[in-house]
């Protein structure tokens, strides 16, 4: 593993509630590491699981995701809907691979501030001891085998946009 | 012949059941033969490689090559008929998507050799023999094309410019496909020449589907009964039909099974294992990890249900943490 390995996290926080605690970790001036880049969306229920195998294949070494608690999304029940894609994708990239720590889900409420820096530390740490998934290195090997270019037009997106 | 349009057909990793469906067009294929000039066609004809690099760069109109691609053979075909067609058409989703072939990218090439050579309870290999690339004999040289890595998708080797999806496709939309290259009338590169809709709008069980499925267990299809009439998921089977195109007719549904996702996904979606598990993983009933987690027990090898035709394809394209043992 290289030795100033920071990992890159993809987040997906909820608009009305881990976004908000984001904001206020912020304003509080709490620190944390700085290994999150964060994608507010309405709802936790709006994470479709092709976003985080598309963080993964794009570079992510772990992607987090945060919503409202049960019972408190604002718009009812999309972070049940959530758990339930969540605990079968778990189980969908472990078996490809892909240790299930890296995919993280979590309950954090807009004045959870220190509950966020928390997360955010420990998923850190987690991923650290993990090492780099370093996705798009491992496409450009598996197509060494290939003999002449190929013209997969996504991978060149891949392959140029990290 | 001189002027009829040339078309070719070839097969790469497949199971033989593309070439089935060419045959089934019966009486219209016949009745095309006599519009087109089929220049390579391995199953039923005997042209060889050495016609197809005579050609001119372009001088076939249209090639449909079935079958994932998975050796160095079938990586050099797809590249000299790329070269030698006007339009390059993926067919079946071996093609279009990788297909069944493409769940050995689960495994490591090692093991795949082994267990096929070595382990398999029917093989018979008393010395031991594994395959070679190269075999010298009395100054001769046999050799095999290279098993490589990877299982991949047509496009994923050469540009392709459109698919035709399904395990086989069925017989009507091969026939459309050819009407459309015949009289020009083609839609914009890249399409997939099937309706771009789910297949549950166009499934007769449709009616019997609410709003609202909640599934607290998944069944297994063959350890059950299973109501001809009724959605496959209010009844707790897993079917594909949400996440996957129309256009097969409802083959499976018409023989009582649910969809296994073999026509792919529709054109708004990139990965279709995981379109699939976002459809049918959001409609469980539970709140509960444990509630959920014992839903989700009755679909014990998330890959072969959600990835059934589309791994080679997919975002992740194959178990990531293999390190790879490349034999070039
Ligand atoms: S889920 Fe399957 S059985 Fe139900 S309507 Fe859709 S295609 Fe038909
Ligand atoms: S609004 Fe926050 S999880 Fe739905």
């Amino acid at each position: 593993m290289p030795e100033n390995f920071e990992p890159k996290i993809l987040a997906f926080f909820c608009n009305w509630c881990t976004y908000t605690a984001a904001d206020l970790a912020g304003v509080s001036r709490m620190k944390y590491e700085p290994t999150t880049r964060v994608v507010r969306v309405m709802c936790s229920g709006r994470v479709d699981p092709q976003f985080v195998l598309d963080a993964f294949a794009h570079g992510a070494d772990g992607v987090l995701i945060g919503g409202c608690h049960p019972g408190d999304c604002h718009y009812v029940e999309g972070n049940y809907k959530l758990l339930r894609r969540f605990r079968m994708l778990r189980r969908l990239v472990a078996s490809l691979g892909i240790e299930p720590e890296r995919l993280r889900m979590e309950w954090i409420s807009a004045s959870e501030g220190e509950r966020l820096q928390k997360v955010v530390n420990e998923m850190t740490a987690q991923i650290k001891l993990l090492g780099p998934l370093e996705l798009p290195e491992r496409f450009r090997e598996w197509d060494t085998e290939l003999h002449e270019e190929t013209f997969d037009k996504e991978r060149e997106v891949v392959a140029s946009g990290q | 012949m001189g002027n009829k349009p040339k078309i070719a057909f070839y097969w790469c990793s497949s199971c033989g059941g593309c070439e089935e469906s060419l045959v089934d067009m019966a009486e219209a294929i016949v009745e095309l033969s006599t519009q087109i000039e089929i220049v390579l066609w391995p199953v039923a004809a005997d042209f060889k490689k050495k016609d197809i690099e005579a050609m001119a760069d372009g001088e076939i109109v249209a090639t449909m090559l079935n079958g994932a691609i998975r050796t160095s053979e079938q990586e050099e075909m797809a590249r000299l008929l790329r070269r030698k067609s006007q339009i390059l058409i993926a067919y079946g989703s071996c093609a279009y998507t990788g297909g069944i072939p493409g769940l050995s990218n689960q495994f490591p090439r090692e093991q795949l050799l082994k267990y096929v050579y070595h382990d398999a309870p029917s093989v018979v290999n008393p010395e031991g023999q594994d395959p070679q690339t190269e075999f010298h004999d009395a100054g001769r040289v046999a050799t095999l094309p290279i098993f490589s890595e990877v299982v991949r998708s047509l496009d994923q080797v050469v540009d392709v410019d459109y698919y035709i999806p399904g395990c086989a496709p069925n017989p009507e939309l091969v026939l459309d496909a050819i009407h459309a290259l015949l009289s020009g009338n083609l839609p914009s590169k890249g399409t997939v020449l099937a309706p771009d809709i789910a297949l549950c709008e166009h499934c007769p069980r449709l009616k019997t589907k609410p709003a609202d499925i909640a599934i607290d267990e998944f069944k297994r299809p063959h350890q059950h009964l299973i109501d001809p009439n009724v959605c496959m998921l209010v009844q707790g089977f897993a079917c594909l039909g949400p996440a996957t195109r129309s256009g097969c007719g409802g083959a499976c549904l018409k023989a009582n099974m649910p969809c296994t996702g073999c026509f792919g996904p529709m054109s708004n979606v990139r990965d279709q294992g995981a379109k699939a598990l976002c459809a049918l993983a959001s409609i469980v009933a539970g709140t509960t990890n444990e509630e959920i987690d014992s839903a989700l027990d009755g679909i014990p090898d998330p890959v072969g249900t959600f990835y059934r035709y589309g791994l080679a394809k997919s975002m992740l394209r194959r178990k990531v943490n293999m390190e790879p043992t490349l034999s070039k």
